[in-house]
């Protein structure tokens, strides 16, 4: 039981990990402010969602289960609003989506 | 094994962040790098077991001085040396500003420094820096073992964790000096009359739901946290140092999403509450003289609770000093109208 745990708490971590390797390379990668912005927030969102999922397989307690929980979801709120101002932000300085030709 | 990798992973990004911070001319990709470093450091304390310094590090040296170093970028955006002493190197300044610049307006580091000037200052620098590996590597046995001492004594500082028996009993007197500094920083800050200068926060007040949502909802939870490690000090990891900086970051939040104005017509509580901490500090202090005959010599039945009165009072001027910080204006006393607003959120 123990060791079915650990594959599957390694195997979401992984993927978390593919999450945030995927936004890094978009953050990185792609072509303006707001496709760069969608890629980081994948990487926080989901990324940071599987790494708590696996992570909370081995927390031991319910108590640091839920206060790995929560910092997931301190996360998600802070993320999609720094995301948001960060858009905002260049919205109003006048930067215009890419659009592909 | 895979810790180590993490270690080694971590010492080398340390001095290669440090060194992009230091040679980035991009002053805004600079500060970008600099919290980048501070939230490395605050993991290698972490990974030497020293949760208190890394919690501070995370929330102080990364957190607030970041903010700190955005809101100095913010108002430097758009600022220009003065022009009689472009005459002179105009044209090589402006090359060099086009090549460093990513759009036009912000902030560069300007000054020229030629080749042989780096050289010359690369050779003490890799010497200092290798003398002080050197002697960090080859330090003596100490002759007095501090740890232990202080540990050994845990019994008597009225406090079960070990690093807020060193702060508030063992070397309380140095933790009184720092608490005096951050107040002369906060009156050095306020002397410079930088009320104009007060770049990013105007741009971000105002039409922002989202992210009144956000510090609506962070609000009493930042609230619960402070409080909470300001209690946990006692016996665990935080203390005054923590919880001041989580209420002083919940401070520059409201500021900086215009939920709460700056008490900029009369602060008077805005005063009495930065200056409280060390007053209290220094007050008890110097009566435990009283009964002890030493200056913060606190007599042993009573230990516990004095602590926890400095700890609490200090922990409203800690985060009461770091938010004035960051609205570096000062309270304005000509006009009448009263806003004491900002205390509220904090003193809880």
């Amino acid at each position: 039981m123990a060791s079915v745990l650990g594959w599957a708490s390694a195997a979401l971590v992984l993927v978390g990990a593919f999450f945030f390797l995927a936004g890094t390379v978009g953050l990185l990668r792609f072509p303006d402010v707001y496709n760069r912005l969608h890629a980081l927030t994948k990487a926080d969102n989901v990324g940071l969602g599987f790494v708590v999922l696996g992570l909370i397989l081995q927390a031991g307690s319910l108590l640091s289960a839920f206060k790995i929980l929560l910092i997931w979801l301190l996360v998600l709120a802070s993320g999609a609003t720094a995301a948001h101002l960060v858009a905002t932000a260049a919205l109003r300085g006048g930067i215009k989506p890419w659009k592909h030709r | 094994m895979l810790s180590l990798f993490f270690d080694a992973v971590l010492a080398l990004a340390l001095p290669l962040l440090a060194w992009r911070v230091l040679t980035t001319r991009d002053l805004y990709r600079a500060v970008i790098l600099f919290i980048a470093f501070g939230l490395l450091v605050a993991l290698s304390w972490a990974r030497l077991d020293a949760p208190d310094i890394a919690l501070a590090e995370a929330a102080i040296g990364a957190g607030l001085t970041g903010a700190l170093f955005l809101n100095t970028v913010g108002g430097l955006v758009g600022r220009k040396r003065s022009p009689s002493r472009e005459s002179d190197e105009s044209r090589e300044v402006a090359e060099r500003r086009e090549a460093i610049q990513s759009s036009p307006g912000e902030p560069v580091d300007e000054v020229m420094r030629p080749w042989w000037v780096r050289l010359a200052l690369t050779v003490p620098i890799l010497a200092l820096g290798l003398a002080l590996g050197w002697a960090v590597v080859s330090f003596p046995e100490p002759a007095i073992d501090l740890a232990q001492q202080a540990s050994d004594n845990l019994e008597a500082s009225g406090v079960d964790h070990g690093v807020t028996a060193v702060l508030l009993n063992f070397r309380s007197y140095d933790t009184l000096l720092e608490i005096g500094v951050l107040l002369l920083a906060v009156v050095a800050v306020w002397s410079l009359d930088l009320g104009r200068v007060r770049g990013g926060q105007a741009a971000l007040s105002k039409g922002l739901p989202v992210l009144h949502g956000l510090v609506r909802l962070l609000t009493p939870i930042m609230i619960i946290v402070g409080g909470y490690l300001l209690w946990a000090g006692a016996k665990q990891p935080g203390g005054a140092f923590q919880a001041g900086a989580v209420l002083g970051a919940l401070g520059v939040l409201l500021v900086l999403s215009g939920l709460v104005r700056p008490p900029l017509s009369d602060g008077s509580g805005l005063r009495i509450g930065l200056a409280v901490g060390f007053a209290v500090f220094l007050g008890i202090g110097t009566a435990v003289m009283l009964a002890t005959g030493e200056l913060l010599n606190y007599p042993p039945a009573s230990t516990y609770g004095l602590i926890i009165i400095i700890e609490l009072f200090l922990t409203v001027s800690i985060a009461l000093t770091l938010a004035a910080l960051f609205v570096t204006a000062p309270p304005r006393k000509e006009q009448g109208s009263k806003e004491h607003s900002e205390e509220k959120g904090e003193e809880s």
